[in-house]
């Protein structure tokens, strides 16, 4: 029991890490329909923010909490620098965004290296999430990927409430659902692309701040996680947050019950399986919005 | 509620070539440009390359047979496949399990399996492939079956557009982790190395290995030779149509998956068989070739030279990998800014790629010629 108990939250703790990444995927993907490929170096930048800070500042949890804000915002506006010089020219061929995205993310990578020396680098994780919670006498789960999940929640809460409530969320979702209509309602629907781009990316950043708590620091760091995030995003439907969440978590859960019983080189082809298979039964995602389109 | 919709491709002329006039030419211009580009492939380059340039120039022909694929599922049918790593590989792979297994000699394991020392007997998986019938049809045939069963699940449920080149990516993602975890069956991360002989021929040998090139060469003539067929046929008609405006093709009574499955099956085919001549070529097929990242570097070949073409996309690969070998092996830092320009640059600005400037400044001259 214990074993099932920890490798359940094992999985929910993967899920985290997926949802902070999916979450800014799911506004620029899933509300605007770009591709960003360069979304895993955008979460590269927020983790480099927090190792610059520590240059900075000396306490390992004061930076962790300012890198917060600041690697929101850094990320943020690197994600705004790509929508207005590149991503702005190609809404109407979205898979070309991928592509030049992915060319972005290669420029990135390159700076990264060249800035901080391709190795991974370190930083101090503060000490009160380095030990762990003994929740019973075998179960031991560790502090920092209890915040990681509660930063994942306490995102998507923030997110949900600020699309539903705020003026600029139902701009938001008012350009989602028809940007023509939003157009000629007087919306400025270039600058509601780039605030939620501004959003998007500033997730990536918060991502970035948490992973330096669970992993190494690299200039690749970006491209391993983000194929999967893209996955939640799909299976979750497009533009449906709480559909991210659920395959977010579901997928984790999944992901070490499987890689548990067999290994991570099988683990890998038998999700892609149960993707494809799931995709069988829902191909537009878990949850849709009803559309009169033929898709 | 417009997201959901297939994406409005904007009426670009380079982009959107008439079928008759660019890329797949008319009949006597194409048997003048195959001349032309086999005098090229059998005549100059063996006489004018030496050992080492021709072998280099091998490797990049591989590589132009999967943009000719690629060009046809994604220039010609939209479907931007992520993923052609994956029928690369197992073309590659069931090329080396059966050289391999040649280079061991019956009845023994391969090299790496001894190092290991985890097996006593062949795996039974490998068996049929020490038949070389098996392991020359299961080097096109196997990626075509992949494709079939993938594309016939995907392409029925109308998963398409992004969710399709995501797929494509996670499929490989999936595959390059599962070889690697495999090691004591498929020499994981190193992958299959060291092949020594090829049905029979000594692959040190350098007259051999010229003998490699002109089969690489052959095999992407035919290849051009497919592609044009299919695209200047009804069929290639069809696959712009349902390209351009899938709905419409369905409502005209086709059914768009067939159409698009033949042509990411065709393509799955083309990059197995780029990948079974590759491993004689190059003499290895490791996981590092067939991941996320050697996926996507396919397709940026086919983007630089023009999508929707015939020779763009070959043309523009083995431009690529030839930029490649000289600009990363002297400047390994700047080849990477220059690799993300060349993701950037063609398909912000140009999106018909180079083979588009030639149309382009051929309708300048032609209006400048009515304007006289």
């Amino acid at each position: 029991m214990t074993l099932v108990l920890s490798q359940l939250f094992t999985g929910i703790s993967i899920g985290a890490v997926l949802l902070l990444i999916a979450l800014g995927l799911s506004l620029t993907f899933g509300q605007m329909n770009v591709i960003n490929m360069a979304h895993g170096e955008l979460i590269a930048a927020g983790a480099y923010t927090v190792y610059v800070l520590q240059k900075v500042l000396s306490g390992a949890g004061l930076s962790l909490l300012i890198a917060l804000p600041v690697a929101f915002v850094v990320a943020g506006l690197l994600g705004v620098l790509i929508e207005v010089l590149l991503i702005r020219r190609l809404y109407a061929r979205p898979l070309d965004t991928l592509l030049v995205t992915w060319g972005v993310s290669l420029i990135l990578q390159q700076v990264f290296r060249d800035v901080f020396g391709a190795p991974n680098v370190q930083t101090r994780a503060p000490s009160a999430l380095t030990g762990s919670i003994h929740v019973t006498d075998d179960l031991v789960i560790s502090s920092s990927r209890v915040f990681i999940l509660v930063l994942a929640l306490v995102a998507v809460a923030a997110l949900t409430a600020g699309l539903r409530t705020t003026p600029l969320g139902r701009r938001i979702r008012a350009v989602v659902q028809n940007r023509d209509l939003a157009a000629v309602s007087g919306l400025a629907t270039g600058r509601v692309d780039r605030l939620t781009f501004f959003i998007g990316s500033g997730l990536a950043g918060i991502a970035g701040v948490a992973l330096t708590l669970v992993g190494p620091i690299g200039p690749t760091m970006g491209t391993n996680l983000i194929v999967n995030a893209f996955l939640v995003v799909v299976v979750g439907g497009i533009g449906q947050l709480k559909g991210t969440v659920i395959v977010a978590f579901t997928l984790g859960i999944v992901q070490s019950m499987v890689e548990y019983t067999t290994t991570v080189s099988v683990a890998s082809v038998i999700v892609f399986v149960v993707i494809v298979a799931f995709l069988q039964w829902r191909p537009q995602g878990l949850f849709t919005l009803r559309t009169r389109s033929l898709a | 509620m417009t997201t959901l919709q297939d994406p409005v491709i904007a009426p670009d002329p380079t982009i959107q070539p008439a079928t008759r006039r660019f890329g797949a030419g008319t009949g006597s211009r194409a048997v003048i440009g195959f001349g032309l580009a086999a005098v090229a492939l059998f005549g100059l380059a063996p006489v004018v390359l030496g050992d080492f340039r021709l072998g280099l120039l091998a490797k990049y022909l591989c590589l132009a047979i999967v943009a000719v694929g690629i060009g046809l599922a994604w220039g010609r049918g939209g479907m931007l496949t992520l993923g052609q790593g994956v029928f690369f590989g197992l073309g590659g792979y069931a090329m080396a399990m059966h050289l391999k297994l040649t280079d061991a000699g019956p009845g023994q394991l391969p090299d790496f399996m001894q190092l290991y020392g985890q097996l006593d007997t062949l795996p039974w998986w490998w068996k049929p492939f020490a038949s070389p019938a098996f392991a020359l049809a299961a080097t096109v045939l196997l990626p075509m079956l992949v494709a079939l069963l993938l594309g016939l699940l995907i392409f029925r449920r109308r998963v398409r557009g992004a969710y399709f080149a995501i797929l494509s990516q996670a499929l490989c993602a999936a595959l390059a982790i599962f070889l690697i975890g495999q090691q004591g069956t498929t020499g994981g991360t190193n992958g299959l190395t060291d092949i020594q002989g090829f049905f029979g021929y000594d692959l040190n040998d350098p007259l051999n290995r010229r003998t490699v090139y002109f089969v690489v060469a052959a095999a992407l003539l035919a290849v051009l030779g497919i592609a044009w067929q299919l695209m200047r046929s009804r069929y290639g008609e069809l696959l712009v149509a349902v390209r351009d405006g899938e709905e419409r093709v369905r409502f005209l009574g086709y059914d768009p998956a067939n159409v698009k499955l033949v042509a990411y099956v065709v393509a799955a085919g083309m990059a197995g068989l780029a990948g079974a001549l590759f491993v004689p070529a190059v003499g290895i097929i490791s996981p590092a070739m067939i991941g996320v990242v050697p996926s996507i570097e396919f397709v940026i070949g086919v983007a630089v030279g023009g999508r929707a073409g015939l020779v763009g996309p070959a043309l523009g690969a083995i431009a690529v990998a030839w930029a490649r070998t000289a600009l990363s092996e002297r400047l390994p830092s700047a080849w990477t800014y220059f690799e993300g320009l060349l993701f950037i640059l063609p398909v912000v600005f140009l999106p018909g790629g180079l083979a588009s400037l030639a149309v382009l400044l051929r309708r300048r001259t032609a209006k400048k010629e009515v304007a006289a």
